[in-house]
């Protein structure tokens, strides 16, 4: 693979802007983030090297953001105290996390993303059953984590379970997002749908929201490591963002429910990609 | 109460407005910065295959200001993707005012030690 290497700047920004189009507009309708269709796609398919590549991706994850946050936070879904909260155990996360990019060689965070992507592509293939809700927290109270959400025909009040558990894992999200350039979206929808019983509006909405300051958090880490470079970051930025503005769009208007199984496959053939490139080389 | 709701509103609507009208900006940057460099640099061979990062430090601001009024165009697509990331930094900002206005220590609390770690992460990871 990598065929970029014979490309021009002109040549090499017009593949990765079309492949931050399809990104964007991908993630937009099937729910799952661009970042993890970016790093597969210029590694191997670009011949990008991982570092740049897992920048570019965080950049792509903080566009897309910051862009959808604000369209969400007007429709009453997004819980901004939730968001604080648990974005101290993202953040945190994040940094660790970024900070580990540095010392982890490139076939265990190749072999490491390579199980991530399986792990989204099957969650998003396989239906799970209902979350199984805790009793009601009583951090929920103290610490305000409770609310309500519009829904046709009046409020439907929630409250947070299992707030300890949800927090541990949004650390863990948090890592992920620092350690390989992506939002790690469906684990922090995991962290609040199914670990503190969120409603799924309100978690998918809170958890965009929380991406881009997670994601600003390993982003200050990777400027000073070098791995952000804006001749990679401006192609695959606006397109991202031209793809996810088109998918919104487009999204309003139709259903598509075969598009997430395709695109859990997509992932899932990128996913093993990812790991067959890796394994021959060892750790 | 009723005050209360509509300045969180008014917040809430005011980070809005700050997210969109910051990646539109960061977005314009980026688009009008890449045209010029694709226009000057666009023929040079992509090499990305080999890392060799450059580190990003805070003193380095000052050059760059001065590269792009001497009309280097990577230092526009620098500041674009600067604003950018300052984007979501800014909206904890406002978050705080928030938390401040509603009197909910421990959220202002909890905003300030947010805003520590994006700050520690922005000064490279390290206390200074």
């Amino acid at each position: 693979m990598g065929c970029g290497q014979n490309m021009t700047l002109v040549q090499f920004s017009l593949a990765t802007g079309a492949a931050g189009v399809a990104a964007g507009f991908l993630g937009a309708l099937s729910g799952l983030g661009g970042g993890v269709v970016i790093v597969p796609v210029l590694t191997l398919l670009l011949g990008v090297d991982l570092h740049y590549a897992i920048g570019a991706s965080l950049i792509a994850v903080l566009a897309t953001s910051s862009g959808a946050a604000a369209a969400y936070v007007r429709e009453g879904f997004t819980h901004i105290r939730m968001a604080m909260f648990l974005e101290i155990a993202t953040t945190l996360g994040a940094v660790t996390g970024a900070a580990l990019v540095a010392v982890i060689s490139k076939n265990a965070l190749s072999l490491i993303f390579a199980g991530v992507l399986i792990y989204a592509a099957l969650n998003s293939l396989v239906k799970t059953g209902e979350p199984t809700p805790g009793k009601i927290s009583p951090w929920a109270q103290r610490l305000g984590l409770e609310g309500s959400y519009p829904v046709p025909g009046g409020e439907q009040p929630y409250a947070a379970r299992a707030v300890t558990g949800g927090f541990s894992l949004m650390v863990f999200a948090g890592a992920l997002a620092g350690l390989l350039g992506i939002g790690s979206g469906a684990f922090k929808v995991l962290a609040m749908d199914r670990v503190m019983g969120l409603p799924f509006k309100v978690s998918t909405t809170t958890s965009n929201f929380m991406i881009g300051v997670t994601a600003a958090a390993g982003a200050g880490v990777y400027l000073h490591e070098g791995y952000i470079h804006p001749q990679i970051a401006m192609p695959v930025l606006l397109g991202v963002l031209a793809g996810a503005t088109l998918g919104a769009r487009v999204l309003l208007r139709l259903h598509v429910r075969w598009l997430r199984p395709i695109f859990g496959l997509l992932v899932l053939v990128m996913g093993l990609e990812m790991l067959f490139e890796a394994w021959p080389g060892g750790m | 109460m009723t005050r209360r709701v509509s300045s969180t509103l008014r917040v809430e609507h005011a980070i809005g407005r700050l997210l969109r009208a910051g990646v539109l900006l960061s977005a314009a940057v980026m688009l009008s910065g890449g045209i010029w460099f694709l226009a000057t640099h666009g023929g040079h061979p992509a090499a990305f295959s080999q890392f060799a990062g450059q580190p990003f430090r805070w003193n380095r601001l000052p050059e760059l200001i001065a590269q792009l009024v001497a009309g280097n165009s990577e230092a526009v697509l620098w500041i674009g993707l600067l604003l950018l990331i300052g984007l979501p930094v800014m909206r904890v900002g406002l978050s705080l005012i928030l938390f401040v206005q509603e009197r909910d220590w421990i959220y202002v609390v909890f905003t300030l030690v947010v805003l520590s770690i994006l700050l520690f992460s922005l000064s490279g990871g390290r206390f200074f």
